[in-house]
């Protein structure tokens, strides 16, 4: 199975990824020769076997919805490369 | 005491700082003359935090001299994985797409060891996001093996493993996706133990692969590694994969292992495997059985699908979780972008590196529509198999013994462009992490070159104490010398 650059670059756009012409031509080869050695799954047959969700068997964890006292706000906002008093800066998105 | 504090184990430095023995800051000093020295070979850090050590050290000392009680790792010095959480510290995971970004709270890990008196001396270099095999994919560095500088760590954790072989510290954290802490252990002549999933909290470790992470600690005893794992280890509310369980204990190691059933797993002594590795791992076992272990073949028959179900599962569930780092909330943003969708591109297609990207596009490529159920669907269910292979052998044996890697630790570039060569060094490791049990990578030898060389434990899941128990016995009939 061999990857085309058209769909290289539509994993690229679903990824949110801008690459290069040359980034495009290099991981299409590299995921064409990963995913040839990801096909010897296909041979195992298991059609009656369930995917695991959690290695311990643990699912839907509970607790109570208490709301709790957090230092760190000010320090997560100042991370961003832009903000607005308490808010995250984005760019305009409606015309 | 006049003797050089870095070689002291973690246990042994915070028995005499509670005793007065020593101050926990005499300890950091030694630890930091040390990295002075030895760091512009070995680049093992990303960030060392002299300041801030030096003072938690008279911190611990005054709390001494208050007579207040301390805690189990009185004075220890301690490194960090650049991908954990130290609050009013830069974490960027070795990547220029986190650069600058500075940690807003501790994760539970460290906000553990700080309670249990550490002190934290400094940032571990990795390969960026945990993905690698050989610390070659940071962002920032290459660190260099300590036994030899013309060779890598290993990887993930190589900043950790070679901060603690070198002596910086006597215990550093790492984290452990398919192999990411016992393979850099292997490498650098130290013990590396990946706890049974879910027996440390994740909180506040950069997500890599969410059903395969676990934190674990890097030391150069097994008594460490059994102390540190006592202390970080237990449940946690704010990680909802923590199993409801108490940290395992510090066990007593028993006199011997008479009664242990050791398995050798066939699928691991296979063609490729280095003559050399594979001679000093037979002659661990036969150490095994000297102090009593009984020692029979075992058959784990899925091990060969290993390699390919993890490198799906794992590029999924990092694709999805990296898809966080948008240019908006972290570090580094693109400012050439015209529109938000260019925000995300630009910043994405700039911040990350060339591996990153790669597991990112595969990990988006096998989650796309009509290709779910042909790889993550399927994936998941060889990893049912590759579990219910160890439950099977877990109900003849106490312990799997095998290697930790196939080879001795490569050279700088051997494998950094063939992806898949570089995926090889993780196959006798990533089982663990598929079927989330626990396993340990204690130093067995050195090659003829003078490479250090592991061999590899494995209990089934929460045989974390009993596992370490009886590693300890073989310790201390194998003691490994330390680098000097």
């Amino acid at each position: 199975m061999s990857i085309s650059d058209d769909e290289v670059r539509k994993i690229a756009k679903l990824a949110r990824l801008r690459l290069s012409d040359d980034e495009v031509a290099r991981y299409g080869g590299q995921l064409t020769k990963i995913l040839d050695a990801m096909a010897e799954l296909g041979a195992l047959e298991t059609g009656n076997v369930p995917p695991t969700a959690s290695v311990l068997g643990v699912s839907d964890v509970m607790r109570r919805d208490e709301p709790r006292a957090f230092e760190g706000r000010e320090r997560l906002l100042d991370n961003a490369p832009d903000r607005d008093g308490p808010y995250f800066k984005v760019r305009k998105i409606i015309a | 005491m006049s003797q050089d504090l870095t070689t002291l184990s973690a246990a042994r430095v915070a028995d005499a700082v509670k005793k007065g023995e020593i101050s926990a800051e005499a300890a950091a000093k030694a630890a930091f003359d040390r990295i002075e020295r030895l760091e512009p070979t070995v680049r093992a850090f990303l960030a060392v935090t002299k300041d801030a050590a030096l003072a938690q050290a008279r911190a611990v000392d005054e709390k001494r001299k208050a007579g207040k009680p301390l805690g189990a790792l009185a004075g220890v010095p301690v490194a960090l994985k650049d991908n954990l959480q130290l609050a009013g510290v830069e974490t960027t995971c070795a990547s220029k797409i986190l650069k600058g970004h500075i940690a807003a709270y501790d994760s539970t890990a460290v906000a553990r060891l700080k309670a249990a008196d550490a002190v934290f001396v400094g940032k571990t270099n990795l390969d960026e996001f945990a993905m690698g095999s050989s610390t070659e994919n940071s962002a920032f560095q290459k660190t260099t093996n300590p036994w030899d500088s013309s060779r890598v760590p290993g990887g993930s954790s190589g900043g950790s493993a070679a901060a603690v072989a070198a002596r910086f510290c006597a215990v550093a954290l790492g984290s452990d996706t398919g192999g990411s802490i016992r393979q850099p252990a292997a490498f650098c002549g130290v013990v590396g133990l990946k706890p049974t999933y879910g027996t440390v909290s994740r909180y506040g470790l950069v997500a890599f692969a969410s059903s395969l992470d676990q934190i674990g600690p890097f030391t150069r005893t097994v008594e460490d590694a059994a102390l540190t794992l006592s202390v970080i280890g237990g449940h946690d509310p704010l990680d909802t994969t923590s199993a409801a369980r108490p940290a395992p204990d510090v066990a007593a190691p028993p006199k011997d292992l008479k009664g242990l059933r050791i398995g050798l797993p066939l699928e691991y002594f296979i063609a490729g495997l280095d003559p050399e590795v594979e001679r000093a791992v037979r002659a661990a076992v036969e150490m095994l059985e000297s102090l009593g272990a009984t020692v029979k073949d075992i058959s784990l028959p899925h091990t060969k699908y290993a390699i390919a179900s993890y490198y799906i599962v794992a590029p999924c569930e990092a694709s999805s979780n990296l898809a966080r780092f948008d240019g908006i909330r972290y570090g580094f943003v693109d400012r050439s972008a015209s529109s938000l969708e260019e925000v995300y591109e630009f910043t994405r297609g700039s911040g990350f590196g060339a591996e990153v990207k790669r597991r990112i596009m595969l990990g988006t490529y096998a989650l796309s529509s009509g290709y779910y159920d042909a790889y993550y669907a399927k994936a998941q269910r060889v990893r049912t198999l590759m579990a219910r292979d160890f439950q099977k052998a877990f109900a003849e044996v106490d312990l799997i013994a095998c290697p930790t890697t196939p080879t001795p630790p490569f050279r700088f570039g051997e494998k950094t462009d063939d992806p898949v060569a570089m995926y090889l060094s993780d196959v006798f490791t990533i089982p663990s992490n598929m079927a989330g049990n626990v396993s340990l990578s204690i130093p067995c030898g050195l090659s003829a070159k003078g490479l250090p060389l592991g061999v590899q434990l494995v209990a089934d899941q929460f045989g974390d104490a009993r596992l370490l128990a009886a590693a300890r016995v073989f310790e201390a009939a194998r003691p490994f010398p330390a680098l000097q």
